[in-house]
């Protein structure tokens, strides 16, 4: 009885494998995205379950890449006074038909509109229910910036702005420009389950939604109506599994075939596997040590830069990030256009540190050191960077207080104009434009804000707001590389590191790419 | 009610005494186990002069050695190094001194509470022992853990709060003994005889009641140092217990959690320790249990 | 009977009360807000945190908030999650049945395991195998779980590949949902292949938040067993001659099961708690994760109505021990 029921089940599961025959993959994803509506979240994790897999954007970034490409617009031009962006939209852009919706129409200018209209407008059903939390819309101040949408025809649409700004067709290739549907959104209302668009999403996107599981796994299947063609695999998974060891446990018994974030401590022992080809990528961030500039003795810059020669930044490199990092030494990373390879960094060099401690009259310094309580993609563990930096200050007389609070508090308070001491924190990069580092964490406008150090440096601002109103990327660039030598003599920051992305997959995946901005996108992607 | 307790017993105290060893130390699992807590006791005692290295020293040249049996392994670094080049050994000598006198502590605040309001509620009956034992079914009615963690995250972690919050979880079970020991010792003659002598309240509960209801009190200690440890561990684990680099043990553990399927031994010694220590602190309890309750040692 | 029952549910309802208030209160004191934590590194201008702060009503005054609180609760609406926007009473119950899933595997393991070995225990006492059964369930019972369930996982997951890793099922099948427990939500679609799978990831994690329970139903049984062995009417029996299976069996046991079924009864509070530990380590979708989850995203809301819901089950399970409890021995009911 048992043997007949055993052999029941292993047939059944051979059955059940059939369907499986259809190319599946799975991916061993980090956490539950916080719904499907790209536009209401910041969180990476949120985007690759919505806007990568469900969605397009008018333009998007090269994979692999940071530079922009066309997507739904095949072609755009900025007017002569950079006031006037036209995209001229393709014509062959299909929402996807699900079992609860099918499309009447192709995509038109009319859900170009609606997607920015639901954004910013007051009156829009889905302002409304969002109560306009379009977080990233309002961060990277598009409702100042646009001051109208026109639609010229189904295939053109043009967007006036109320001054000029250079990353502003950048910004479209982020995931909260992702294309929604007006005609599904406008049923939606009409039924009164508006908050259906969060939880079924159409997009136009190479993959459509099936099904998810809180918790547990999100489905997803080829889009057959695919505008760039359908994906050569038929169904993809996502495996929710939150806790980086257990995904590489997965990942070796091919119970998944890609994993993003593994332990760095785990990638030699990756590499050595023949099963599991380890991609790698320098990622869009950097951690920083942000002295408060306004408070004495961080007023010096002296001090400052003393201070940054005391700490061993390969010595965190080797023991917080495992190798996978590289010491920074200017505020943007190696990968990023305008990246000045001249400047050189301050030695590790602890000798003449104390000396110049010295010389700037400073003793006895007793300093907070702040902690993040979080794991960041920037940062592994920051309590294990601050306990190196501790003993290395010791060894320079400098007595450091290691301070943590609850994540949200930690980036409320450090914020503070009089705060205490060096907090150590990172960034990462939005749409690959150097506006996004610089501007953001080191201009006058931050101070009080996303500018940790409290740095306002006259020299400094001139040259990122000159920068920002300029069209042409190499007149930007060449600021900018001012701007940052400018940094290093100042020394607001200790610039700690830019980690190394690393993506584990299968070797029999194909044509996976990492994406220098965070993202997880499986368009392209095959197994053998 | 027990040999050591009832003045009404036969013998001196210090018969009373030898009694209970004989009884303590028929169990041979209760002795081991005495003996074991003795010798981490005196480790964490004597750690500063018997550790190897300084718990806190970063040989940065020495990160994740291995213990000394393998191949990489040195032997200034018995049982290896961990991320920051830390000597794991050393690290747990000195983690014996967090884990047990925070556990201790623990087990002193929630034991002091406990018996105030046990013997409250079972000594004054009526509307306080309502309020008491309906303030414990609150708390009883939460998981342990997550009410520990709740008062953690609200306290911020750190060592006094893991210590408070895990008193606070263990409270109920001290108050609901001694309220029904309480109850139980009440109408013996013994302490008619007392409120007729003229003793007041307090004399009542605390010199009176209170040294015959020690017995239970004493096994139920044991039994809730055992579990402070593995409570604070657990907190720990989830990060939200003492916070590194307090060489605490599942703080250790948890730290060292990202490097299990590279460097094993930062995860395992940690672990096997708590695993010893709890396990050696349960056979003392079982041992002190026979040897204090008659009705177990008859069986 | 009915009195008793009478007596213990209006017992309950200051408890609940307490419970609400305690949960109330705690989010409230919890350092952090919500609204910073969404924002992330970016941040947010104060006029925008404003509306926000009205829009969730933590503006307003605190005994209004527990008020819309406490009706809330009697209509069955906790509110909404502020991370998902969608109810916090389906949140929990789409998670729930994972918990419960896992729970009545592992007190299952527990009970087929632990309550022979104590009976065992009992008859073989002071011999060889009471020993080992003893010296066993005391080091389960002294086991650190989360480092149990990550050797495990190392064993038996990793090195000899025999379990899953994580998760309630391959990813191979989507069953439909129908009661949420993936057993029996897979006999109902029959997909064998599928039922076997859940089992599979079933094993590792039941194992382990069963380890504690196990100990302590062993050593139980075996000390009531040893008791009940003890008394006049056992001995009277094997005095007639019966034989001895039939003592242990029929006068024994039964009487010993009192006690045993009072000690698993109690074991629910601490598989919700093991359960956090255990959802933790093998990225179960359960209830402890989800609430560790909602703490640490200070998601208000979902952490107030899932530490209501939590305690009211543990609070009903109690009740229904002290019914059946009641039911067995009668005295107590006075």
């Amino acid at each position: 009885m048992k043997k007949t029921l055993l052999a029941a089940g292993v047939a059944a599961m051979m059955a059940g494998a059939t369907p499986a025959m259809a190319k599946t993959l799975v991916y061993c994803s980090e956490g539950s995205p916080e719904g499907f509506d790209p536009s209401l979240y910041t969180a990476g994790t949120t985007f690759d379950a919505s806007s990568k897999t469900v969605y397009n954007r008018l333009v998007q970034f090269k994979p692999g890449t940071t530079e922009i490409e066309p997507a739904i617009a095949e072609s755009w031009e900025v007017s002569e006074d950079g006031l006037e962006v036209t995209f001229h939209l393709r014509d062959d852009v299909q929402f996807q038909s699900t079992d609860y919706f099918t499309p009447s129409r192709p995509l038109t200018a009319d859900d170009v509109i609606w997607t920015f209209e639901r954004q910013m407008d007051e009156e829009n059903p889905y302002y409304q229910l969002a109560n306009g939390g379009f977080e990233y819309f309002n961060a990277m101040s598009m409702g100042d910036l646009i001051d109208s949408i026109e639609k010229v025809d189904d295939n053109t649409v043009v967007f006036h702005l109320t001054r000029p700004e250079a990353p502003f067709v950048a910004n479209l290739a982020m995931d909260f420009a992702s294309i929604h549907s007006k005609e599904y959104e406008e049923q939606l209302i009409e039924q009164d389950e508006l908050q259906m668009a969060n939880q079924r999403p159409i997009g136009t996107g190479p993959f459509q939604f099936v099904d998810y599981r809180e918790d547990a796994a999100i489905r997803y299947q080829a889009n057959p109506d695919y505008f760039r063609g359908q994906q050569p695999i038929d169904n993809l998974v996502f495996a929710i599994t939150p806790d980086a060891q257990v995904r590489y446990q997965k990942l070796r018994a091919g119970e998944c075939q890609v994993m993003p974030f593994p332990n760095p401590a785990d990638v030699d022992a990756m590499k050595q596997n023949a099963d599991i080809e380890v991609m790698q990528e320098p990622g869009l961030n950097v951690a920083y040590l942000a002295y408060n500039t306004q408070q004495p003795p961080f007023d010096q810059p002296a001090v400052r830069k003393a201070l940054n020669m005391a700490i061993n930044k390969q010595a965190i490199i080797d023991a917080v990030f495992q190798g996978a990092g590289e010491v920074a030494k200017n505020p943007i990373p190696p990968t990023m256009w305008s990246y000045n390879d001249e400047i050189e960094d301050d030695p590790y060099d602890p000798e003449q540190a104390r000396q110049m401690l010295e010389e700037a009259g400073v003793e006895n310094l007793e300093m907070d050191l702040w902690a993040m309580p979080v794991q960041r993609p920037y940062m592994p563990n920051a309590r294990r960077t601050a306990e190196l930096m501790q003993s290395d200050l010791d060894k320079v007389g400098v007595t450091a207080n290691i301070v943590t609070y609850e994540w949200g508090e930690y980036l409320e308070r450090s914020k503070a104009e009089d705060r205490e001491g060096a907090v150590i924190l990172g960034w990462t990069g939005d749409n690959g434009d150097p506006d996004n580092f610089m501007g953001v964490l080191l201009g006058c406008d931050g101070v009080g804000g996303s500018n940790r150090s409290q740095w306002c440096y006259q020299p400094f601002d001139d040259l990122i707001k000159e920068a920002r109103t300029l069209d042409d990327q190499s007149e930007r660039a060449a600021l900018y590389e001012q701007a940052q030598e400018i940094f290093k003599e100042q020394a607001p920051w200790d610039t700690l590191a830019h980690s190394t992305v690393f993506m584990p997959v299968r070797s029999e995946v194909t044509g996976y790419v990492v994406d220098p901005l965070g993202g997880h996108s499986f368009e392209g992607v095959d197994i053998e | 009610m027990t040999a050591i307790a009832s003045p009404t017993a036969p013998g001196t105290f210090r018969y009373q005494l030898k009694s209970f060893w004989s009884d303590f130390s028929a169990s041979r699992g209760a002795f081991y186990g005495l003996i074991f807590i003795a010798f981490i006791m005196l480790v964490a005692l004597l750690a500063p002069w018997i550790a190897p290295h300084d718990p806190a020293m970063q040989d940065r040249s020495a990160l994740l050695v291995p213990p000394v049996w393998h191949a990489e392994g040195s032997w200034s670094y018995l049982l290896g190094t961990d991320a920051v080049g830390r000597d794991v050994l050393s690290r747990l000598m000195y983690g014996a001194r967090y884990s047990l006198s925070i556990s201790a502590m623990v087990v002193v605040i929630s034991m002091a509470f406990g018996i105030f309001l046990g013997l409250l509620a079972g000594y004054f009956r009526g509307w306080v022992e309502t309020v008491i034992t309906r303030v414990m079914d609150v708390v009883l009615a939460f998981p342990s853990l997550l009410l520990a963690l709740g008062l953690v995250a609200i306290l911020s972690p750190g060592l006094t709060s893991a210590m408070i919050a895990i008193a606070m979880v263990q409270l109920p079970y001290f108050v609901r003994l001694t309220r029904a020991a309480v109850i139980g010792e009440k109408s013996r003659e013994y302490v008619t005889a007392s409120r007729l002598a003229g003793a007041g309240h307090l004399r009542l509960m605390f010199n009176t009641l209170l040294p015959n209801c020690m017995a239970p009190l004493i096994v139920q200690a044991t039994l809730s140092f055992s579990t402070a440890i593995l409570d604070i561990a657990a907190l720990g684990f989830l990060g939200m217990g003492v916070q590194p680099p307090t060489p605490e043990w599942g703080a250790m553990l948890a730290n060292a959690r990202e490097f299990m399927g590279s460097a094993y031994w930062a995860v395992t010694f940690p672990g096997l320790v708590i695993l010893l220590t709890v396990l050696m602190i349960n056979l003392m309890g079982d041992g002190l249990r026979d040897a204090l309750d008659p009705k177990m040692k008859r069986s | 009977m009915f009195r008793f029952l009478l007596v213990k549910l209006a017992q309950l309802v200051p408890t609940f009360i307490g419970v609400t208030i305690v949960a109330f209160a705690f989010i409230r004191l919890l350092p952090g807000d919500p609204i910073l934590l969404m924002a992330g590194e970016r941040g947010l201008s104060a006029e925008r945190y404003a509306q926000l702060q009205s829009q969730f009503g933590f503006d307003r005054p605190l005994i209004v908030q527990y008020w819309d609180f406490l009706t809330g609760l009697l209509h069955g609406d906790l509110g909404n999650s502020l991370v998902t926007h969608s109810p916090v009473m389906n949140e929990f119950m789409s998670r729930f049945p994972a918990t419960m899933e896992l729970s009545i595997f592992a007190l299952a393991f527990a009970v087929i395991i632990g309550l022979p070995a104590g009976v065992i225990a009992a008859i073989r006492r002071g011999k060889t195998l009471d020993h080992t059964i003893v010296g066993i369930s005391l080091t389960g019972y002294s086991m650190p779980i989360f480092w149990w369930g990550l050797l495990l996982i190392m064993l038996f997951s990793s090195t000899l590949g025999w379990t899953p890793v994580s998760g309630r099922i391959s990813f191979m099948y989507f069953i439909d949902d129908v009661t949420g427990f993936m057993t029996i939500d897979s006999l109902i679609a029959g997909d064998w292949g599928a039922f076997l799978s859940a089992l599979h990831h079933l094993v590792l994690p039941a194992i382990v938040l069963g380890t504690i329970p196990l100990a302590v139903i062993a050593r139980q049984t075996r000390s009531s067993m040893l008791e009940v062995l003890g008394e006049d009417y056992v001995r009277t029996a094997r005095a007639k001659g019966l034989s001895s299976f039939r003592v242990i069996m029929v006068h024994t046991l039964r009487n010993a099961l009192i006690s045993v079924i009072t000690v698993i009864g109690l074991q629910v509070g601490l598989l919700l708690a093991g359960a956090i530990l255990t959802e933790t380590i093998f990225s179960w979708p359960g209830i402890g994760k989800w609430m560790i989850d909602a703490i640490s995203r200070r998601d208000y809301p979902s952490v107030q109505g899932g530490l209501v819901l939590i305690a009211f089950i543990v609070m009903i399970v109690n009740l229904l021990v002290d019914l059946a409890y009641g039911v067995i021995n009668p005295r107590i009911r006075h």
